[in-house]
């Protein structure tokens, strides 16, 4: 891993930004998912924000239970808005 | 002027800290979350100047020359974009009343316009305006929409450099009124010559703490985001009957809601299943295309709604304790010219458009004119 590691794969955002957010200040889930981006592309964060809850445990010493994962948004996985009635009906 | 307490980390309490300190005012913010972590970060980021009262409408005029000039003077991209927002008519009364508000939006300097379906083909050829139902629209293009994140952290980091003190997660759990005020948090008490309380939907709560009563409710509005696409709508589209709005962000998903009616007041940022299927049957019902199209989030938000729809800005019958709430969904994008009044108003006494009609003593004399161009 380097600093231009991508940790979000749906909104490129990498190491090095990750650990720039943390350092301005931004030491919980919830305000790095609305600084970068992370957590709201297709996956809903499945991949990035175990990984950004590592480097906040690394930069800021708290423990993994102590940071809290945002809440989960509906419908948690992408689905075709047809889905729930398109014209069709 | 000494010391000013804003209570609010959303848009509206950081653009107020920003304008103060300009103003030479020490400052701190009270945020119980992270800045953004209540209606601001929960908004679409629309900017419409598109109202049917004046005091509106100047508001949002002056609104958004600042917007215009934002990213320059706070030197942060905020992605704002100015595709225009087009407002739906579905009956031919509705037409007639939109025309009257447009003839009173030009006179006031405004850029709208009416157009004919055929103006409307032309303009968003992806809209579908038999299934819209619509009959006829209004049009501004300096209407627009910006993000919101980045516009209350633009405004905060700004604040920051000046001086301005900003407390996340700082609960304010009382405020005490002597000859000053004093703050109580969990950690701290902090003394404040006045308190300006723009704490969204918590500000009732926070008025009570010193005695000044609000009419404000507060109501669920649920919006969604889909996957993103390359630029195919330009503006806004809003309808008043079906109470929806959608946009393109700049970063490409579409973004919008659609209010429920039936919503009970209360606090409530839960999402349900009934406005997903709701959405989804009326956005694919306007745009067609759109069937095919991954909604990837849906969230909630409170709209801090007045009796009369407009914002409830100035001074109470507590001294020194200010108001700065009741936007009725509207308070993002008015925040850049209600902030510059307030800070006028909170330390020359004066405003230089006046805001005597959003005072809170408009009620108590009954004097109301509702606002009727509310959506969402």
């Amino acid at each position: 891993m380097n600093h231009e590691t991508i940790i979000c794969r749906c909104e490129d955002v990498t190491y090095q930004e990750v650990v720039d957010a943390v350092d301005e200040g931004y030491k919980t889930l919830d305000e790095i998912k609305r600084k970068l981006r992370c957590g709201m592309g297709p996956c809903q964060g499945r991949t990035c924000l175990r990984l950004i809850a590592r480097i906040i445990r690394e930069k800021t010493g708290k423990r993994l239970d102590e940071i809290k994962m945002p809440r989960t948004r509906p419908p948690e996985k992408p689905v075709p808005l047809g889905i729930f009635g398109g014209k069709d009906e | 002027m000494n010391d000013v307490a804003v209570i609010g980390g959303g848009v509206n309490g950081c653009a107020l800290a920003y304008e103060l300190a300009k103003k030479g005012v020490r400052v701190t913010v009270f945020e119980k979350g992270y800045l953004c972590s209540g209606a601001t970060g929960r908004c679409g980021g629309g900017i419409r100047q598109q109202f049917d009262t004046e005091d509106n409408i100047r508001l949002a005029m002056e609104s958004v020359k600042i917007f215009e000039k934002m990213e320059k003077e706070l030197g942060y991209d905020i992605e704002y974009e100015q595709g225009g927002y087009l407002v739906l008519a579905h009956s031919d009364e509705e037409n007639e009343k939109f025309k009257r508000n447009v003839e009173l939006q030009r006179s006031m300097g405004l850029n709208a316009k009416f157009l004919e379906k055929d103006e409307i083909y032309a303009l968003v050829p992806i809209l579908d305006i038999e299934g819209a139902k619509a009959v006829g629209a209004t049009f501004c293009q300096t209407d627009g929409h910006a993000n919101p994140f980045r516009v209350t952290e633009a405004y905060a980091k700004n604040a920051e450099k000046l001086g301005v003190e900003i407390k996340t997660f700082t609960e304010v759990k009382e405020i005490k009124k002597g000859k000053t005020f004093e703050i109580i948090t969990e950690k701290e008490k902090i003394k404040a010559d006045v308190v300006v309380n723009a704490a969204g939907c918590y500000s009732k709560q926070i008025a009570e703490m010193v005695g000044v009563k609000l009419p404000n409710k507060l109501y669920r509005h649920e919006i969604l985001a889909t996957e993103s696409l390359k630029p195919v709508l330009k503006p806004m589209i809003i309808s008043f009957r079906d109470g929806i709005y959608f946009c393109q962000h700049k970063t490409g998903q579409i973004v919008g809601g659609i209010g429920n009616p039936d919503e009970p007041s209360g606090i409530n940022a839960s999402s349900s299943f009934w406005f997903l299927e709701f959405m989804a049957k009326t956005i694919t019902r306007y745009i067609p295309a759109f069937k095919n199209l991954n909604v990837l989030r849906q969230w909630a938000g409170m709209y801090d709604v007045t009796p009369d729809a407009r914002p409830i800005l100035g001074k109470t019958n507590v001294k020194n304790f200010f108001v700065v709430c009741g936007f009725s969904g509207h308070g993002f994008m008015v925040a850049p010219i209600t902030a510059k009044l307030m800070s006028e108003l909170i330390v020359d006494g004066k405003t230089s458009i006046p805001i005597d009609g959003l005072s809170i003593n408009r009620f108590k004399k009954g004097m109301l004119r509702k606002e009727g161009t509310v959506v969402g």
